[in-house]
């Protein structure tokens, strides 16, 4: 399997700009690296040809290999305090909200040396029961109510103890009705008494177990929610303990070393500690914030707006934001570099490894062609399970599932992060995504399972690497820029061009790089949207942090998971997230056309509408038949209307001065109306029966002489390089470009 | 994990193997369609599935395990020089995990059965 694995930071750099890459080894002695340029990733012998240019750089070497491991797991942490040390007695609290509470030991408050034998750890035990570790010096006593948890139930739990009368408390107090049933509590004396620990950090979400060169290791990760622990430095009574979850009363100011409250936080990695003491943490590998607390009534669902009711953080054992890996070298880019997508190759032995990432061009260098490679929605798939896990998959694909060896690999090394299209180990959606890690599917040379049947089973950056060739094929000048940089530097990234060519599946948008894209194509700005499904869902990059974007999966949508109720808000930036359509935003007002459907078996073409006949669209057709059908050919599929399809929606906002250029027809069954069509349910929602299901191709003019040329689908890429580029897809998408090009009006 | 689609293959629904074995995937009748639903909507533990082991000339039989961590297990010696032959095996091997019957035999039996009525 793979032996040999690798990313990027950054994955896009200019002329003078460094990128660094971070490789791992899994046993090999030593690679060497290749900077190269990639023009095709599609390895298909009835494919183009995969074509990648060796790049001479001074990083082209051989280097010592070495295992670099991943930490997953999200935990909080309190460094090390003199506040810590020495509690002789205490009482450690919080608000849990279990959602694994079978899965073995796990720990929610702890502070406690590595082999256990001083400090406490507040866990569930391996019955699933709420317990106390209790370090003796010599050995450690667990003292366990003996009731299992209720998962995804809220509970008040907390752990005393009293150093004169070595008495030790253990409470779980179920919040809602039947709380005799579910709560319990103990209080046991202990023979030996208690051991504090000394220099130890506090551990939320997990027990510390050592500490690496430069990072804490924690085990025994807590699945679920935690809200508002508290630790204080003698054993509270059952009403103290009470009195302490709202705030901290004036009584017990003095005993209070921690309170740290989660909705103050929201979309960082502090932990607020609002206590005297300030013992002020931080979250490691970004568990989910903004999450209902226990208090949450249901009365307001925006977390802005009333904060204190969103004081939990939803803890995962499989969370991963930043993998944390050396350095192994450093590429600085060239000033004469020519704008492209590049990759770090790796190769020992028979093991190769691409890191791939974008090269924009050199301020005032600009091409006027700029190719928008759709890195917020590369991680949004990122890492994907959706080949082992899905149990929906071969539904959607309608054959059974031909996985690939890079999600074979993935299966097993979980520690490599999820993708959106994911659910953690506790069954809950996965709502952040990190390029600070090994993106096994955002490679050249790989297919995917989500590809359709066909020569190339191709998804996302390699299907992608098809407009990249096909641009050098036709010989137009171009340059790559990308999402993430779009959100960073907004309209300034887009003016210097005069066309703007989207990838296959721009599927997740950011609303600055919206409202940027929106700006530009007013500004004169002609976009050619040659995929299917494109802004679709809202997300958020994180103001701070880099790499990372958010998601909440919120009511409507295909979806792989489910926002919880009063969570549809991101915590990176407060907004309401989910589709663009439900904030506002139809595609169809922004590109004329919105997804539909979608279905991962065989595609289909297109037939030209009475529109395509117009004076004002003849460029588009030049050279194409009146009754030619367009694109009954392709790699994706066997067509160029095919995977996820967009299609017209006056009623959604495309606009009444459009030109419905074509529309494709004959899906099969595996193509379904997108639930969000759908008010009520009722037979005969497929391909072979709905005329809703299919992709329209549709071009529209913007203020000050802008376009949008849309084909709605994401195989219309795959045909371009049909007949050594001549067929009517080539054809018409160089029409428009050429046209586009054109500053004359139209 | 349950079967998501509650129907049962029926002795007469071996009509829609031989239209499978024809075009495996594509436009199918709706009876074939219901016969797949069935057979794509197994649970994932055990399910059959198809690993490509050489890209675009080798693809080999695999159990998913259903569990999380858990890749799927391939099956040594049961590789594909084409992916319509190895759609096909699925299709055979699934088949007998739903129904218990073998495909081949039915198959055979079916044919005997349409040549004595025609």
């Amino acid at each position: 399997m793979l032996k040999l694995t690798a990313y990027s930071n950054p994955i896009h750099v200019r002329p003078g700009e460094s990128v660094q890459f971070k490789v791992s080894c899994d046993g090999l002695a030593a690679y060497n690296a290749q900077i190269v340029r990639i023009v095709c990733g599609d390895t298909s012998p009835e494919g183009p040809g995969y074509r990648e240019i060796p790049v001479p750089a001074k990083v082209n070497r051989r280097y010592e290999g070495r295992f670099q491991p991943i930490h997953a797991g999200s935990h909080g942490e309190v460094p090390a305090n003199p506040a810590l040390d020495g509690l002789a007695s205490f009482t450690v609290q919080a608000f849990i909200w279990p959602t694994t509470p079978k899965k073995g030991l796990q720990g929610i408050v702890s502070c406690c040396s590595e082999d256990g034998l001083t400090g406490f750890a507040l866990v569930i035990d391996d019955t699933g029961a709420l317990a106390l570790r209790l370090g003796t010096g010599r050995g450690s006593r667990l003292v366990s109510t003996g009731r299992p948890l209720q998962e995804r139930r809220w509970y008040l739990v907390s752990a005393s103890y009293d150093a004169r009368t070595r008495r030790a408390t253990v409470a779980q107090a179920y919040q809602g009705r039947l709380a005799r049933r579910y709560s319990a509590a103990i209080t046991t004396r202990l023979r030996e008494p208690y051991a504090p620990a000394e220099g130890r950090p506090l551990a939320m979400a997990g027990i510390a177990t050592a500490a690496g060169a430069d990072r804490l290791i924690v085990g025994n990760h807590y699945n679920g929610k935690i809200d508002r622990p508290r630790l204080a430095n003698r054993a509270l009574s059952e009403p103290e303990i009470r009195a302490l979850c709202d705030g901290i009363p004036s009584a017990l100011a003095d005993a209070v070393v921690g309170a740290w409250d989660f909705a103050r936080d929201i979309g960082s990695e502090d932990l607020s500690d609002i206590s005297a003491t300030g013992l002020q943490g931080v979250t490691v590998n970004l568990p989910a914030g903004a999450m209902t607390g226990a208090n949450w009534t249901g009365e307001v669902m925006d977390w802005r707006v009333r904060p204190e009711e969103w004081g939990a953080i939803h803890f995962h054992d499989d969370d991963l934001y930043d993998a944390g890996w050396q350095t192994d070298f450093t590429w600085t880019i060239p000033g004469n570099l020519r704008s492209g997508v590049y990759a770090a190759r790796l190769r020992s032995g028979a093991h190769e490894e691409y890191v791939p990432f974008a090269v924009g061009p050199e301020p005032g260098r600009e091409a006027k062609i700029a190719f928008l490679m759709p890195t917020a929605s590369y991680l949004a798939y990122a890492n994907e399970h959706i080949a082992t896990d899905g149990i929906a998959t071969e539904l959607t694909c309608n054959f059974a599932t031909v996985a690939d060896p890079w999600s074979v690999y993935l299966a097993e090394h979980r520690e490599y992060g999820q993708s959106m299209y994911d659910l953690h180990s506790d069954g809950s959606g996965v709502c952040y995504s990190s390029r600070l890690r090994p993106v096994l599917n955002m490679r050249p040379k790989r297919e995917s399972v989500l590809g359709g049947i066909g020569p190339s089973r191709l998804w996302q950056f390699n299907a992608d690497t098809h407009i990249l060739d096909w641009l050098e094929a036709k010989r137009h000048r171009y340059d790559v820029i990308t999402d993430e940089e779009l959100h960073e530097r907004g309209l300034d990234l887009l003016s210097p061009y005069r066309v703007v060519v989207t990838g296959t599946h721009p599927e997740y948008w950011s609303t600055r790089m919206w409202d940027a894209l929106e700006a530009w194509k007013h500004s004169g700005g002609r976009l050619m949207y040659l995929g299917g499904n494109g802004f679709y869902w809202r997300v958020a990059y994180h103001p701070a942090l880099p790499g990372v974007i958010e998601l909440r999966r919120n009511e409507g949508g295909i979806r792989a998971w489910t926002a919880q109720p009063g969570e549809y808000h991101h915590s990176f930036d407060g907004l309401y997230g989910g589709l663009w359509l439900n904030n506002g935003r139809a595609p169809q007002k922004f590109v004329g056309i919105g997804m539909c459907t979608q279905g991962f078996d065989i595609s289909s073409y297109y037939r030209r509408k009475p529109d395509s006949h117009k004076p004002k669209v003849r460029f588009i057709f030049e050279g194409v038949g009146k009754d030619e059908l367009i694109g009954d050919f392709g790699l994706v599929g066997g067509g160029a209307a095919g995977l996820e399809l967009d299609r017209v929606e006056p009623a959604l906002g495309s606009p009444a001065h459009l030109h419905w250029l074509a529309s494709s027809e004959g899906h099969t069954d595996a193509y379904q109306l997108t639930v969000e069509e759908l008010p009520e349910t009722y037979p005969g929602l497929g391909g072979e029966e709905q005329g809703s299901v299919r992709a329209d191709m549709v071009f529209f003019e913007t203020e000050n002489g802008g376009a949008v040329f849309s084909v709605g689908s994401m195989t219309w890429a795959g045909s371009l390089s049909h007949e050594g580029y001549d067929n009517n897809v080539s054809r018409i998408t160089n029409n428009v470009l050429r046209r586009f090009l054109d500053p004359r009006r139209f | 994990m349950e079967y998501l689609y509650n129907y049962r293959i029926k002795p007469e629904d071996i009509a829609y193997a031989e239209e499978f074995r024809r075009k495996p995937v594509g436009h199918h009748s709706p009876g074939l369609q219901r016969v797949l639903n069935r057979l794509h909507g197994m649970p994932l533990a055990g399910k059959p599935i198809l690993v490509c082991t050489k890209p675009h000339r080798e693809w080999t039989l695999a159990l998913l395990s259903g569990v999380q961590g858990v890749p799927p297990k391939l099956v040594p010696g049961k590789t594909y020089r084409s992916l319509h032959d190895g759609l096909w095996d699925i299709f055979r091997t699934r088949w007998k995990m739903v129904t218990g019957e073998d495909l081949e035999q039915a198959l055979a039996r079916h044919k005997k059965t349409s040549r004595r009525v025609a």
